[in-house]
């Protein structure tokens, strides 16, 4: 399998993606935010960081990047998009996922572990864990604070595309329902707040996020007829 | 020689008769000598170059015969001072590169940009070595947090750091922040950065080959931070508009792109010499590089790019906007270089030429404007012994017997308050705010003795802390710049590294006052006996003298920055206990000492008496064997006996375990006097049951105190003394008080 | 021709930094102080003279990047 993770000017979490698919043993690549063609990519990570120095909006200029319409069109054809941290806020400006990431309701960056729920194993991200699985990922943001309005946030109710929420009373930045990540309705784009890539070993503090990429693995070969056990 | 530059600009005779030069704060020795090397009068632009070159900041003037002091030399050491930054061996074709600097003055005045500026200043001199920025560090400094003022300075510094490091995604893992009045109105921003190069990566500032083109690269030039600030005054220029006194502001996202561009380049094995535009901005780096290269540099500066208009010669050459760097490479290598800054969106401009004159030539508007010998500008200098001068307090006061206090007898309740200063407290409102993860290798997080950042594709780590308590430095300044180097030391080994060398921060008052540079003096002693003895030399630093406020000087305050190699990662130690039944040994030797100790001002709100006593042999002796007790994996748990002494140090170790102690001292002294002193060389380790009777023998060979005062085990820390209850409390009582107290204060 | 435009968080979307300025005017002594929304100011200079389409152009440039109306509004004058 091979994934793509997008350097935009101003990426910072691009390393840390790359290293964690290495980790896993499968093939990766940087591209470019002006490469126009993804197809010899399986799987696209957008990496963390502060794209364009996060000015304006987060995310809200790199949604222009040549790469995007790239990305929009995997994602059309079913490839698996995981967006994290900075990742998050451009899917979610580029429109791929809904809703916006605003400022922490405490006005401060926070930088810390934190206990999240698995509140819906069932997708190409998450089915390495269980239903329910409270497991320990890193945040590491400012503007982490995820909006909805009432009827987009009963949608992704109706449709599980609420995929992780920050467990019991621990929300870190005011999130709308707790929600720390979401997927499109298709189930094959993702986005999230945490950061699954620096959980990749108890050394840095937790390896719970190794499951999140052999998940899409998982998913990968189950696709393509090589269903292995995670 | 062009003469009239712009109207608004006094000429060389004006310069000369109304002594003009002095508001650049060149004396009239120095405009003599300055008018020897030229053989003729400066112009506005020369006295301008001349004056930033031969300031403190850059020519060391002042400190240079106390830097002389330090050992700058061993055998990892392959670059000491004088570049952007040291660099130590660390094995494998790999080294570490580090450098410590202050950014206290902009800080006070405008604490964000301040800091931020000052975090984006280091990583340039480290990626500009060629090293790859891995992990940054911050000491800093404040008054007392009840002061509105301070909370305002506190508050915006630290999120000045954090939206610089955080965006450029360098994680800022380690630091220490302490809170004093003598710092009210000049808090202390210190900011280390460390990277990791390859030998054969390894650059220098050099303008190097006659002939060859000179680069301007990053974002253009404005009117920021110009020295002229500090005295373009009406009489200068009654008529021209108002001069702006811009602050720096940082751009962490421009930075970045410079970073990865300016690493590209190096890797591309084109460069010949380069050099970030720091202090004194274009002035200082072409200066220097030139002077390096023993060679001459003409700079065509309507070639700068500029971000405003009708700047002036003088105003290009000593801005310092930041994210700029300057670097020589053969002509044919020009398109190559281009292409890479292109594709990063980064400007790229040719604004000069390397020649064999020994000169710095401006040309402006089609005129030469100034044209000066960069070997005066550069080296100089005249060098000054200032005089020096004991304080009177001095003697006095080392008659204060500093354990005569009433005894406390409410152990826990001291405990509790000893906690909550903020000094002591813990510092996670302030590192949460950094991202300390980001790059995936910290693996010792902030909150430790000191941080580990592990190397990709190696089982090293690199340890790294700062260290300096001020108080002790102010009361005996040769003793206090020894314990800062010792203390620094002992965090590393803590950690499970070898301490491998320093960089140092001089954060002292006014040289002019003879008592100031009498502290200047005996703590370079301090510290530089330390660094002997301790086999850790300094491989660069900073000075920043002239830190008064209304009272007077700022505690004399030498920042260590220290990194030491972890070997295997396996030996990474942290400070928390971690297991039930565990055994905690207490290593080094307690006797009653309280002078500048956190018991004495929390008591008091002072400093008095003499600092705690250190021998560096014994000290030594200690970091040796407790290094050797962690590679050998014997030891569970370490933590260095600082602020607070035995009883903040257990109770650190529980709540960073999570979990109690049930310890009982053995002590002839009285039971305050055990729990808070602060004697130095004293580690408290922890090892597993079956391993404890080895971990103390081992430690009694080397002729170590050490006593088992206790295990590991319930959730509370219980304390007792000669069998005698002393402090009972639950793990998570005192931590709450330990961690709520900033936030409280910052509410 | 010149665009002034500003951009504000939404009426039910909380703004968390305006929240934070009116509990600091209130702990001052600005008692009087309602409600408090932070947003951005920004000066676009126009290279046109037609005015009916400069507003189109203002309006696509909002909608596209300056705002994000999942959580922002925006509205904008022409000066010239």
């Amino acid at each position: 399998m091979k994934f793509a993770v997008l350097v935009f000017p101003g990426s910072n979490c691009d390393i840390d993606c790359f290293k964690a698919v290495e980790a896993i043993g499968e093939q990766v690549e940087y591209v470019w935010h002006t490469t126009t063609d993804l197809s010899g990519f399986d799987a696209i990570l957008v990496p963390g960081g502060f794209s364009y120095g996060d000015y304006l909006r987060c995310g809200a200029i790199s949604r222009f990047a040549p790469v995007m319409n790239e990305v929009k069109k995997a994602a059309d054809e079913g490839k698996f998009v995981l967006g994290i941290c900075n990742g998050f806020q451009i899917l979610t400006e580029a429109g791929l996922l809904p809703g916006a990431l605003i400022r922490n309701n405490g006005l401060k960056f926070r930088c810390h572990q934190t206990p999240l729920e698995v509140v819906n194993s069932a997708t190409a991200f998450t089915n390495q864990y269980s239903q329910g699985e409270v497991i320990s990922i890193p945040i590491a943001h400012g503007e982490g604070n995820y909006y909805c309005d009432d009827e987009t946030l009963a949608k992704l109710q109706a449709n599980n595309q609420i995929v992780f929420r920050y467990a019991g009373d621990t929300n870190p930045n005011g999130s709308v329902g707790n929600i720390a990540g979401v997927s499109n309705e298709r189930g094959n784009v993702v986005g999230m707040m945490p950061h699954p890539e620096r959980a990749m070993d108890q050394l840095f503090g937790s390896e719970d996020g190794k499951r999140m990429f052999t998940s899409i693995l998982n998913a990968w070969r189950e696709q393509h007829g090589a269903a292995v056990n995670g | 020689m062009a003469q009239q530059l712009t109207a608004k600009e006094p000429t060389a005779e004006q310069i000369a008769d109304q002594r003009i030069y002095t508001q650049f704060g060149v004396t009239d020795y120095e405009y003599e000598l300055i008018c020897g090397f030229l053989g003729r009068k400066p112009n506005y632009t020369e006295i301008g170059v001349f004056s930033v070159m031969w300031s403190e900041h850059c020519s060391y003037k002042n400190s240079k015969p106390i830097l002389k002091k330090f050992p700058i030399t061993g055998p990892r050491v392959l670059m000491g001072p004088g570049e952007g930054a040291g660099i130590v061996d660390i094995g494998d074709n790999q080294a570490v590169v580090f450098k410590i600097e202050s950014h206290n003055h902009p800080s006070a005045v405008e604490p964000y940009q301040g800091a931020a500026t000052g975090v984006g200043g280091i990583i340039r001199d480290i990626f500009s070595m060629g090293a790859r920025p891995v992990a940054l560090l911050n000491s800093l400094r404040f008054g007392r947090l009840e002061n509105d003022r301070v909370k305002y300075l506190f508050e915006n510094v630290v999120s000045g750091i954090a939206g610089y490091g955080n965006c450029i995604g360098i994680p800022t893992v380690a630091g220490e922040v302490m809170f004093d009045e003598s710092y009210e109105g000049n808090p202390l921003v210190n900011a280390m950065c460390v990277g990791l190069i390859d030998h054969d990566k390894i650059q220098r500032g050099v303008a190097k080959g006659v002939g060859n083109p000179v680069f301007y690269v990053g974002p253009a030039t404005g009117r920021d931070g110009i020295h002229g600030a500090t005295f373009a005054s009406v009489e200068l220029s009654e008529e021209s508009e108002e001069k702006r006194t811009a602050v720096q502001v940082g751009d962490p996202f421009m930075e970045k792109l410079v970073m990865e561009a300016t690493l590209e380049l190096i890797d591309s094995g084109i460069v010949l010499g380069i050099q970030d535009m720091g202090a004194a901005g274009l002035t200082c780096s072409s200066a220097e590089m030139a002077s390096k290269a023993g060679n001459g540099l003409e700079l065509y500066l309507d070639e700068v790019p500029q971000r405003e208009t009708d700047m002036t010669p003088y105003e290009m050459m000593l801005s310092e906007s930041q994210e700029r760097m300057l670097f020589v490479v053969e002509p044919q290598h020009e398109a190559q270089a281009k292409e890479i800054f292109d594709r990063w969106g980064i400007i790229c401009a040719k604004v000069g030429k390397v020649t064999d004159d020994g000169r710095l030539r401006l040309f402006h508007k089609g005129e030469e404007v100034a044209d000066m010998p960069v070997k005066a500008l550069v080296d100089e200098c005249p060098v000054y012994e200032k005089p020096s001068q004991e304080p009177a307090s001095f003697a006095a006061s080392a008659s204060i017997d500093t354990a005569d206090f009433a005894e406390i007898t409410d152990l826990t309740g001291a405990l509790e308050k000893v906690l909550a200063s903020p000094t002591v407290a813990s510092k996670e409102w302030v590192y949460n705010q950094y991202d300390y993860m980001v790059r995936t290798s910290t693996a010792v997080q902030p909150g430790s003795d000191a941080a580990v950042v592990t190397i990709d594709g190696t089982r090293k780590g690199l340890a790294m802390t700062t260290d300096c308590n001020g108080r002790y430095v102010f009361l005996d300044p040769e003793v206090g710049g020894k314990i800062a180097v010792a203390e620094a030391a002992r965090n590393i080994v803590c950690s499970g590294a070898e301490p491998l060398a320093i960089t140092d921060n001089l954060n002292f008052g006014s040289p002019e006052k003879p008592e100031v540079f009498w502290q200047l003096e005996k703590s370079a002693d301090g510290m530089s006996e330390a660094c002997r003895v301790l086999d850790t030399p300094v491989i660069g630093g900073n000075v920043s003298l002239y830190n008064e406020n209304t009272k007077g000087a700022i505690y004399p305050t030498p920042v260590i920055g220290m990194v030491g190699l972890v070997h295997d990662t396996d030996h990474i130690t942290t400070q928390g206990f971690k297991q039930e039944g565990d055994v905690i040994i207490l290593v080094g030797e307690t006797k009653a000492e309280f002078g500048g100790s956190e018991l004495q001002y929390v008591m008091t709100g002072e400093a008095k008496g003499r600092p705690p006593v250190i021998d560096l042999a014994s000290e030594k002796t200690l970091l040796n064997t407790v290094l050797g007790a962690i590679q050998q994996g014997i030891v569970a748990s370490a933590h260095d006996l600082s602020e607070g002494g035995l009883a903040v140090a257990l109770a650190e170790s529980c709540i960073s375990g999570r979990i109690g102690a049930e310890v009982n001292v053995a002590t002839e002294l009285r039971a305050d006097h055990a729990l808070f002193s602060e004697s130095q060389s004293r580690i408290l380790l922890s090892a597993k049951p079956e391993q404890a009777a080895a971990l103390q023998s081992l430690l009694s060979e080397q002729g170590l105190t050490n006593a088992a005062i206790g295990t590991v085990q319930g959730g509370s820390l219980t304390i007792n003394i000669n069998g005698k209850s002393g402090v009972a409390a639950p793990v998570q009582q005192l931590e709450k008080v330990w961690k709520d107290a900033i936030p409280c204060l910052m509410k | 021709m010149k665009a002034i435009v500003y951009v504000t968080i939404k009426e039910n979307v909380l703004d968390p930094q305006g929240t934070a300025v009116q509990g600091a005017l209130h702990t001052m002594g600005f008692g009087d102080v309602g409600k408090v929304r932070i947003g951005k100011y920004l000066e676009l200079t126009l290279d046109t003279t037609d005015r009916a389409q400069a507003e189109e152009q203002v309006k696509a440039m909002c909608e596209k990047l300056l705002a994000n109306t999942v959580v922002e509004d925006y509205r904008f004058e022409l000066e010239g």
